[in-house]
């Protein structure tokens, strides 16, 4: 029993993480119908910026939050405004292609800025560990945190979706991008505000990746930014409570494969979820046919 | 479509004169520069026998970004160090210096044979050093083959650098550095003889040889001694997170957990277990061996673990004291066991160099060969049948994130 709860535990760690990339997947598919593979990278980016302001300019974790949140925004909207909105007009192929190209680009440029060496990221936070069920079951300070950081986000970005007149806007282009701009709304600011929305979410998740494994590298953002689009469809992409759901669903089944099977077949499993949700129930678990897909 | 056929005529003709001209080049450059060197080529040959040779090309493959660039760094900076000691006194084959050609492969396997091909087929190196891991290693190795130009490994520990997949001894490849089992054989004896370990977990990578194959001999050799292996798991390198598995670990009762992978893994490895209450020591191998790793895993964690390495500073002996200083004096740092390797490896180049009497690649793969009792920092140095030395093995135990020498033993 002790042995599941900390296996479960390990899960809602690394299933947060998901959970806050996979939002970004979700809101940016919802509202132009793009897969963006170069979500991870700006998780990436948004990391080293939150890397350097604590190492460099002397920051705390919650200004570095902020800066960092700011910067991936501005570069999601930059990266949408150069790559995606000349596209947004042609196939949904070519929308697919041009963003796996900014992905390897983001990479292999950060590869060369950066360096390909692994840094280890500042111990911001204190690393307590709290033990229950004489000691069988460990929560550290950082697994608290991370959780606490996921929750108020998500809370924050269902305020703005839900209760703000820009959530509206989203909502409303996602549903018909047409009725909406005869609405009066202005399409090309509201897709400019959800790439600055998830992006920022991707740089916190990229800093408490950075924070939970004590380093950094360019190509970080690679396999948790695939496992996010899993997750992503998963809980049905495009719909946020299924972004959510999929990415805690994720960690935690992964954690649990890894602890009672083999550490070897996690990742089998986790892309093998991706193609049985694909064959089975293509929209996911908490997809809908029609409705609002935010 | 007269004219058609003309120019595609005159554009063949093109084609085949821009061929033409694009090999000259190069190899007449090439030519120009030979001059004073002791270049291959009939005119070069002629006079580097008859006249004095002055420059000798040494190549130099190493890590030096990537995953395991902290091993390159440390490496290339030992063989610097050594070549300059040798040329500032008086270089060898009667005043001729050793001209080191440091190349990049970034930690990438392909980068190395590329890396590889061209010191020796551009830079026409008589000798070639790296790389730091066995697969880099083994990427450069049938180029070695290949031009016939000896290649000493410092750090690929895996007994398949030297030896084809036929049990044949490869040629011209050599290495200063231990060969995996005997690192197996010493770490597993260690955990039961003198920590007492009687049920052991092991987690290795799945993508790497090395620590395959040093999981596999330990878990052989801890059996054969009486333990038991109560837990084996693999990772593949893109993992981050093994708190799952030491979970498991953890309620399988281990009472050493073996880790043989690089410091990058390791960190986070112990970090993450100590975070789950894990007090079992961790015992690892040569691949520990980083600054890195008391940054990723901090100090703390670090306490009451263990691993095999080449040789350890505190070794009171003159020769490492005398090899300490100096490099503590050039890079401000105390060299880990790969400056040391690297170290040796380029005064066994140059050594070899000397007893061959020539810089020549066919001489000097004899004269490696055939080496005896080569004093060398990381002990004294015999080559085996299978170009590999035979030499004691240090425990280093990491002490308030400080190394310090627990044991040395043989492997036999």
């Amino acid at each position: 029993m002790a042995e599941f709860l900390q296996q479960v535990l390990n899960g809602v760690s690394l299933g947060s993480i998901y959970a806050l990339i996979a939002l970004g997947y979700t809101m940016v598919y919802g509202i132009i119908q793009l897969i963006n593979f170069a979500h991870g990278e700006i998780l990436m980016v948004g990391t080293y910026i939150g890397f350097f302001s604590i190492t460099v300019l002397g920051l705390d974790l919650f200004s570095s939050l902020i800066l960092s949140m700011a910067g991936a925004a501005v570069l999601g909207m930059l990266i949408e405004r150069i790559a995606y909105k000349p596209l947004r007009n042609s196939t949904r192929l070519a929308a697919l292609i041009t963003a796996i190209g900014m992905s390897l680009f983001l990479q292999n440029t950060g590869l060369l800025v950066l360096g390909a060496e692994y840094r280890s990221f500042p111990q911001v936070i204190p690393n307590i560990q709290y033990r229950f069920f004489n000691g069988q079951v460990v929560i550290t300070s950082r697994q608290i945190l991370i959780f606490a950081v996921t929750v108020v986000m998500m809370v924050m970005l269902q305020y703005i979706v839900k209760r703000t007149k820009m959530g509206k806007a989203m909502r409303a282009v996602s549903l018909d991008k047409d009725a909406a701009r005869l609405m009066g709304i202005n399409v090309d600011t509201t897709i400019s505000f959800t790439f600055a929305l998830g992006s920022a979410l991707a740089a916190v998740a990229g800093i408490l990746l950075g924070i939970y494994y004590n380093t950094i590298h360019p190509l970080m953002g690679l396999v948790p930014g695939l496992k996010a689009f899993v997750a992503a469809v998963l809980g049905g992409i495009g719909v946020i409570p299924g972004a959510m759901a999929g990415g805690f669903l994720l960690g935690i089944i992964e954690a649990l494969v890894s602890g009672y099977w083999s550490s070897m077949f996690r990742d089998a499993v986790a892309y093998g979820i991706l193609i049985l949700i694909l064959l089975v129930k293509p929209s996911g678990l908490l997809g809908k046919d029609a409705g609002e897909k935010v | 479509m007269k004219f058609g056929k003309k120019l595609s005529l005159l554009l063949v003709i093109l084609l085949i004169a821009g061929l033409v001209v694009g090999c000259t080049t190069p190899s007449g450059e090439s030519g120009e520069k030979k001059e004073g060197t002791s270049e291959s080529g009939e005119p070069a040959k002629e006079t580097g026998e008859a006249a004095k040779v002055e420059e000798i090309k040494i190549g130099v493959n190493y890590e030096l970004s990537g995953d395991v660039a902290t091993f390159g760094k440390q490496t290339v900076n030992g063989i610097l160090l050594a070549f300059e000691e040798i040329n500032a006194a008086g270089g060898v084959l009667d005043g001729a210096t050793i001209k080191p050609i440091v190349l990049d492969n970034k930690s990438d396997a392909a980068e190395s044979t590329s890396v590889a091909t061209k010191l020796i087929t551009q830079e026409k190196v008589v000798v070639h050093l790296g790389a730091a891991t066995t697969g880099d290693t083994l990427a450069a190795v049938p180029v070695a083959t290949q031009y016939k130009v000896p290649l000493v490994t410092t750090s690929a520990t895996n007994p398949k650098v030297t030896v084809d997949d036929n049990g044949n001894t490869r040629e011209y490849i050599f290495r200063t550095c231990f060969i995996d089992p005997p690192q197996g054989i010493v770490g597993a004896k260690f955990a039961y003889d003198d920590l007492g370990a009687r049920k052991a977990a092991i987690l290795y990578d799945t993508t790497n040889d090395y620590s395959k194959g040093l999981a596999q001999v330990f878990a052989e050799e801890f059996e054969k001694l009486g333990g038991e292996v109560v837990a084996e798991e693999g990772f593949v390198k893109e993992d981050q997170d093994f708190r799952a598995v030491l979970t498991n670990f953890k309620n399988a009762g281990a009472d050493i957990i073996y880790v043989p992978a690089y410091y990058e893994k390791v960190g986070k490895i112990i970090s993450q277990g100590r975070e789950l209450g894990i007090d079992a020591p961790f015992l690892g191998a040569d691949g520990w061996d980083s600054p890195v790793l008391v940054e990723i895993a901090g100090a703390d964690a670090l306490n009451n673990t263990f691993f095999t390495n080449h040789y350890s500073p505190q070794d009171p002996s003159e020769k490492v004291q005398k090899f300490v200083k100096a490099y503590e004096e050039k890079y401000g740092e105390t060299p880990s066991s790969f400056a040391a390797l690297g170290y040796d490896a380029a005064y066994l180049i140059a050594d070899a160099i000397e007893r061959a009497g020539a810089a020549d690649p066919e001489k000097i793969k004899d004269a490696l060969a055939a080496t005896k009792d080569f004093d060398a920092v990381t002990g004294k140095l015999t080559f085996d049948e299978q170009h590999n030395p035979v030499k004691e093995i240090a425990i280093i135990e990491m002490v308030d994130g400080k190394q310090q020498l627990r044991t040395k033993k043989m492997p036999e």
